[in-house]
């Protein structure tokens, strides 16, 4: 006979309560794991879908994910020239916040270096790749912009062909890509009236030398459009991702450009080192600690939960003892109903997560590897917890029930 | 000679029992002589602090005494003071216990109730449901068999504890005042039940009582009186 099973048959309403609190406390622990992967993937998410094998960037900077890098445009077609180069294209990328239907709409702007990365490597869920030199984009689902939906920014709109899922930046914050061009165009958009007063200083500053003073023509370019003046090159990028032949080896390749005096090279692994171990570090700790107290918090809950289900038993275990039962069928007693406790507090944890996490504005990464260990350490906290209550279990003397 | 007979359910010699010590010293036995047959009942009376329960608990291998020997079923199980038998393995295979109260398990049935005795004692789980069955039938409350002790009436669970006593046939049973909470009729009928248990089953019965309405039910009634047992209170029929 399972004592355990029939004390739970009989008290079925208190142990589902408490199986369901026990389960919506290890669901945030399990949440907890989830946000902790989540933020390491995305993160490393743009690294890893990219794949490049250099990211080239401005000398003596850690990339554009840990700090501001400004590399000159001619960047791209020196580093085609590279011996095992493959090929080179420009990285840009810049957060924006506007408003859209009275809420703050927060997205990462991605350029891609149109027409050689038209955004084959996105995970497009539905729509279409960037076909279009201008004003297209593919955004996030995230970011609940349905495909043709037309948005504004800068003097331009944009309308989106593409949707992609689960593509956030390292801040959380959702993608869209557009062509690099565009890209430029949102992040250095001015109002009419800045355009206009620089180029009214330019002109000005122009008259103050003897070639504007001499030669008009100076002065009217000057006036007139930044890309109509061949001294003022384009905007710099933030990097430049190179794919090295097949069969080269990207270390020499690497050695290469690092030999130039403007620029660093870091091999995408170095680049994904740097994102988890500087950008995310602080955030990666906090909720792993976090995690951690959840769990120490989680053990005590439940060992005092046992306990308190063994006290409500202990007249009935010293009844056993008088008739002779064994030390195992009290321990049984115990340990099995722990362990019922635990396993089923972890199945509603699982399921009710598999409602609740996609609900939360991060992403909550629940992988098969932390599932496993989260069931160990849910057994482990199982058997801990009923130590309690069976070694109150033991102490119960038979001569309780005479008295 | 202690031990010498073997229908003897119980022999209990120079029992003594001393709680504390110095200025505290509470001497509840002081010297009990007590043998009990197979098949005979006996009632244990007495004013509260005579020493009947501290007597019950040491027949009842529960605590130790501080002196003397014990033998059960022709078998030494205590000797100068000391258990010299496992005691939960004897207690499960040769006694049952009786209470004031029936202290049925809550959460199982009255019929798991027997059964959990028998299974605990390696019954397998069939012979322990046949056997439970059986009991109940005998005790008159086999049609309260999947009833738990909240839906069964004062003297239904002691019926349901007699049967558990009995579940692996003992050849003592002690019984501590297991009428108190039962009304005149019922607590007759269980006193009763325990004589017919007694002759029927072969099995040495102790009841401590305060009852002497049901006096004659038993073979013989002992007086305890400062740890020490008188002898006969008054006549049983």
């Amino acid at each position: 006979m399972n004592l355990a099973l029939k004390d739970i048959r009989h008290n079925f309403g208190r142990f589902a309560l408490t199986a369901i609190g026990i389960g919506l406390l290890l669901m945030l622990v399990m949440g907890m794991g989830g946000i902790y992967r989540g933020l390491v993937d995305d993160a490393t998410l743009l690294v890893n879908r990219i794949n490049a094998d250099l990211w080239v960037v401005q000398k003596n900077t850690r990339g554009p994910f840990a700090e501001i890098s400004r590399i000159g445009a001619n960047a791209e077609d020196r580093l085609r020239a590279v011996p095992g180069v493959a090929s080179s294209n420009d990285f840009v990328s810049h957060t924006i916040q506007r408003e859209q239907a009275a809420r703050p709409l927060r997205m990462t702007v991605q350029g891609l270096s149109w027409p050689q990365d038209k955004g084959a490597w996105l995970p497009l869920i539905a729509g279409r790749r960037l076909e279009q030199a201008h004003f297209e984009m593919i955004a996030d689902k995230s970011l609940g912009l349905p495909l043709g939906h037309c948005i504004v920014l800068g003097k331009d709109t944009y309308t989106i062909v593409g949707l992609t899922r689960n593509m956030a930046s390292t801040a959380g914050d959702s993608m869209v890509f557009v062509t690099l061009a565009d890209s430029q165009a949102i992040q250095y958009d001015q109002s009419g009236e800045a355009v206009r007063m620089e180029r009214e200083a330019r002109k000005a500053r122009a008259s103050d030398f003897d070639p504007g003073r001499v030669q008009p023509e100076i002065l009217n370019r000057a006036a007139g459009p930044s890309s109509g003046i061949p001294a003022l090159g384009p905007p710099p990028v933030s990097a430049v991702l190179v794919k090295v032949t097949r069969g080269a080896d990207p270390a020499k390749v690497a050695a290469t450009i690092a030999s130039w005096p403007d620029v660093s090279v870091y091999t995408a692994e170095a680049q994904r080192q740097l994102l988890v171990g500087g950008m995310v570090d602080k955030s990666r700790r906090q909720l792993g600690l976090f995690r951690g107290l959840l769990i120490i918090v989680s053990a005590i809950i439940m060992a005092l939960i046992l306990y308190t289900l063994t006290l409500d038993k202990i007249h009935d275990i010293a009844v056993l003892k008088l008739m002779g039962a064994r030390n195992f069928v009290i321990i049984n007693l115990i340990l099995q109903q722990a362990l019922l406790l635990g396993t089923i507090g972890y199945a509603i944890a699982y399921t009710v997560g598999q409602w609740v996490f996609p609900v939360f504005p991060r992403r909550v990464l629940i992988v098969d590897e932390d599932l496993w260990l989260l069931g160990g350490i849910v057994l482990g906290i199982s058997v801990l917890a009923s130590l309690l209550g069976i070694w109150r279990a033991m102490k119960v003397q038979p001569n309780e029930v005479i008295a | 000679m202690v031990g010498q007979s073997n229908n003897l359910a119980v022999e209990a010699s120079g029992l003594t029992k001393v709680y504390g010590s110095g200025n505290t010293e509470v001497r509840a036995l002081r010297g009990v002589d007590l043998s009990l047959a197979r098949g005979e009942v006996i009632a244990l009376l007495g004013p509260s602090g005579a020493g009947k329960s501290t007597l019950l608990t040491i027949i009842g291998l529960v605590n130790a005494p501080t002196t003397g020997r014990i033998v059960m079923d022709g078998k030494p199980v205590v000797s100068e003071g000391r258990f010299v038998v496992d005691v939960r393995t004897f207690r499960r295979r040769h006694m049952g216990f009786v209470f004031q109260k029936a202290n049925l398990i809550p959460f199982l049935t009255a019929a798991e109730n027997v059964r959990v005795a028998m299974e605990i004692n390696d019954q397998s789980p069939r012979a322990a449901r046949r056997g439970a069955m059986e009991l109940l039938d005998y005790l008159g409350v086999a049609d309260r068999a999947d009833h738990y002790p909240n839906m069964l009436s004062g003297g239904q669970q002691q019926r349901v504890a007699v049967a558990r006593a009995l579940a692996n046939q003992p050849s003592l049973i002690l019984a501590d005042e297991p009428t108190a909470a039962l009304d005149s009729v019922r607590g007759r009928q269980v006193m009763d039940l325990f004589r017919k248990v007694a002759h029927e089953r072969q099995a040495g019965v102790i009841v401590v009582t305060h009852d002497h309405r049901a006096l004659d039910v038993f073979d013989r009634a002992l007086e305890m009186e400062d740890g020490l047992v008188r002898g006969k209170p008054a006549a049983c029929t």
